[in-house]
């Protein structure tokens, strides 16, 4: 009998509580809220990728809210913090997918982790869009899987591109034992033969090295190199431009998009003058020419991240950004969260300008940006310049 | 050929230098309470990242080495009297596991203060690489093998000459008879943390400009400093230094001669074929367990 009482009093407890929330949280919440999930590696070695992709979606997710949301649905997001584990990335997706009933999933920060995740969205039908780099994510195509960034096919093409209009056709290459490293490796190998360029020198690094100056020395003494490119992240790219600088090489130093962000200048200080990479024209978003369709939104999204968070805008912050933008877009022409009719707006994005570059996708092209979204950048006085 | 060689042995000398420290930082403790401590690399993250913090908030270089070294000995000082210490009956391997734990503990910690960027310290005089017959090296390299020089030495008079030092080393020989002529050992435990602390800690402040600081830095290098130990024979100190001098040249002419990929790899061939075919390293005393 008590029980019985206890329960109602219970139920009717709940049932209060529930009727009385409703109208406090406002009119966006007329209609069931859209679920995004999203897995990103805020802590852990790649932090400095996740956790501005982290700020960032919260900081867009609760703007839009407060803006009304996106068809008077509001935005609401969960996010995992996958502390660069894949094994964790793997299992964060299985509860985002089956508990939390996401209808879309935005990220991945690392390519281990998107990877670990795409048999599990493949396998449930749930919309994903990953934020990692390595072109394996979108190629071969998967019917649940896009991404936002450019990919290290794409800039070891760019660098190749800059080095045949400066008459270079001899490349020594110093890569990272990190995945993005080792993909990197593969593609610029990959793009060397198609383009013509020789490979004259073929050297790695360990990502924690403290000292890259064997590698340098040998490629110093390489008399065939005319060019030398370096594929990695974090700080290692850094210890190279020092350890560069303080042998002497006179080549030409080239890095991959993997430090488009001025956390590299500010470790290398000096010794980054000069060194050109290709870079999402966020970076250079005061540069672009005024007719530049990215110019409006580069500049809006900087001073937007700039104000909100107090440090320099990041273009990892930016493909966040990007994969949040396409999804709700979707979701709009969707007419819903149907995640069969989600995925299909998904592919068929036309024209749509983010911080990477304007994003047209197809069945066949999952990430929908050309060679035309880089922009090859130099530093020059501590910042960076678009090299015209 | 010649500068090659030489710019190969240049660059092994200054990281070999971190590692002496560190192996030394190693063989200091193990000689006062026979305990190995893994949390060693963490107080040269100490070093490291409170001078790169401390100079970039404005506190001339010298004082910011000096905070960090004392923070650091302190830290040193309570992992010995609040981890070790209170287990101190227990087994060798659970010791080591309670080093690792306090490691643990203290990345997290040092993640919580200075969060997980690098930082960066400005090379002490400049950064004019200096050439020297065809090889060039950094002149921070030399601020590295010059102040593991000085602390070397040092630390060799500390023990011969001062009262504290004897007090270690008469430890390090026999606990009970050391306890018997009034040596308080407990204490003397307590200032062997300390001393490696502090070690550690200016050894992160010098090593900084040309590694960068970042909370898990320590870890690496806290490896690499067990192995030069365990090469020169564990509680050896003089053998702990030739150890990270071994070490860090054999890297970097294994990255050059052979292939980068098995850098790290060097140093861990290393201990296994000195476990492997002399277990007491180097330098180190033959074995003589007496019942």
């Amino acid at each position: 009998m008590r029980r019985r009482l206890l329960a109602t009093i219970a139920f009717s407890a709940i049932a209060a509580v529930t009727a009385l929330s409703g109208p406090l949280s406002g009119a966006a919440q007329a209609a069931d809220p859209i679920k995004v999930g999203a897995i990103v590696s805020a802590t852990g070695p790649a932090s400095f990728l996740g956790d501005p992709e982290k700020k960032v979606l919260e900081l867009y997710a609760d703007r839009i809210n407060k803006a009304g949301g996106v068809d008077g649905r509001a935005v609401r997001l969960t996010i995992y913090d996958d502390g660069g584990a894949a094994d964790k990335a793997a299992s964060f997706t299985k509860r985002l997918i089956e508990s939390d009933g996401v209808d879309v999933i935005v990220g991945g920060t690392t390519t281990a982790a998107t990877m670990a995740a795409v048999p599990l969205v493949e396998r449930a039908g749930v919309p994903f869009i990953s934020l990692a780099g390595a072109v394996v994510i979108v190629e071969p195509v998967r019917k649940w899987v896009f991404k936002t960034p450019h990919t290290d096919r794409m800039a070891a093409e760019k660098v190749m591109e800059d080095m045949k209009t400066r008459g270079f056709t001899k490349l020594a290459l110093l890569s990272e034992d990190s995945g993005f490293g080792k993909s990197g490796r593969e593609q610029t190998l990959a793009v060397a033969k198609e383009r013509g360029i020789e490979l004259v020198a073929d050297e790695t690094y360990g990502a924690k090295d403290t000292d890259v100056t064997p590698q340098l020395t040998k490629i110093r003494n390489n008399a065939a190199a005319q060019a030398v490119l370096v594929f990695g992240l974090g700080q290692g790219p850094a210890v190279v431009t020092k350890n560069y600088r303080q042998l002497g090489i006179a080549l030409p130093l080239y890095q991959s998009h993997g430090v488009a962000s001025k956390e590299y200048i500010r470790l290398a200080g000096g010794a980054a003058e000069g060194v050109r990479l290709p870079a999402a024209g966020l970076v250079v978003a005061a540069q672009l020419p005024d007719g530049d369709p990215q110019k409006k939104v580069v500049t809006e999204f900087t001073k937007v991240y700039e104000d909100s968070f107090n440090s320099e805008v990041s273009t990892f912050a930016g493909h966040a950004y990007d994969g949040l933008m396409i999804a709700l877009d979707a979701v709009k022409r969707a007419g819903g969260t149907d995640k069969a009719k989600l995925r299909d707006a998904i592919e068929q994005t036309t024209g749509h300008v983010g911080t990477g570059g304007t994003v047209t996708m197809t069945a066949k092209d999952h990430m929908g940006l050309t060679l035309d979204a880089f922009h090859m950048v130099e530093v020059r006085q501590g910042d960076w310049s678009l090299v015209k | 050929m010649f500068a090659e060689l030489l710019q190969y042995l240049l660059s092994g000398l200054t990281i070999g230098a971190i590692y002496a420290l560190a192996g030394l930082g190693f063989s200091i403790i193990y000689n006062a309470s026979h305990v190995i401590n893994f949390a060693q690399g963490e107080f040269i993250m100490i070093g490291g990242m409170a001078s790169a913090t401390l100079t970039a908030s404005g506190v001339p270089l010298p004082l910011a080495i000096l905070i960090g070294c004392g923070g650091a000995m302190l830290v040193g000082v309570l992992v010995a009297k609040f981890a070790v210490e209170r287990a101190r009956d227990a087994s060798t391997v659970t010791l080591i596991i309670i080093t690792i734990g306090a490691s643990i503990f203290l990345r997290g910690v040092a993640e919580l203060v200075w969060g997980k960027d690098f930082k960066r310290l400005d090379a002490f005089s400049g950064e004019t690489p200096i050439q020297f017959l065809g090889a060039s090296m950094q002149p921070q390299s030399l601020w590295v093998v010059g102040t593991a020089g000085v602390l070397i030495v040092a630390i060799g008079l500390f023990f011969a000459k001062t009262l504290t030092g004897k007090a270690i080393l008469a430890t390090s020989h026999n606990r009970l008879a050391a306890q018997l002529v009034g040596i308080d050992v407990k204490r003397v435990v307590l200032a062997s943390f300390a001393l490696s602390a502090a070690l550690g800690a200016v050894g992160g402040a010098v090593v900084a400009p040309i590694t960068f600081s970042y909370t898990e830095m320590g870890i690496m290098l806290g490896l690499k400093g067990f192995t030069a130990a365990v090469l020169g024979g564990l509680g050896h100190g003089p053998g702990a230094v030739a150890g990270g001098l071994i070490v860090g040249v054999a890297e970097a002419l294994g990255a050059g001669y052979i292939s980068s990929a098995y850098k790290d790899a060097v140093a861990f061939v290393i201990i296994l074929a000195v476990l492997l075919f002399m277990p007491n390293g180097l330098f180190g005393k033959r074995g003589t367990e007496r019942v």
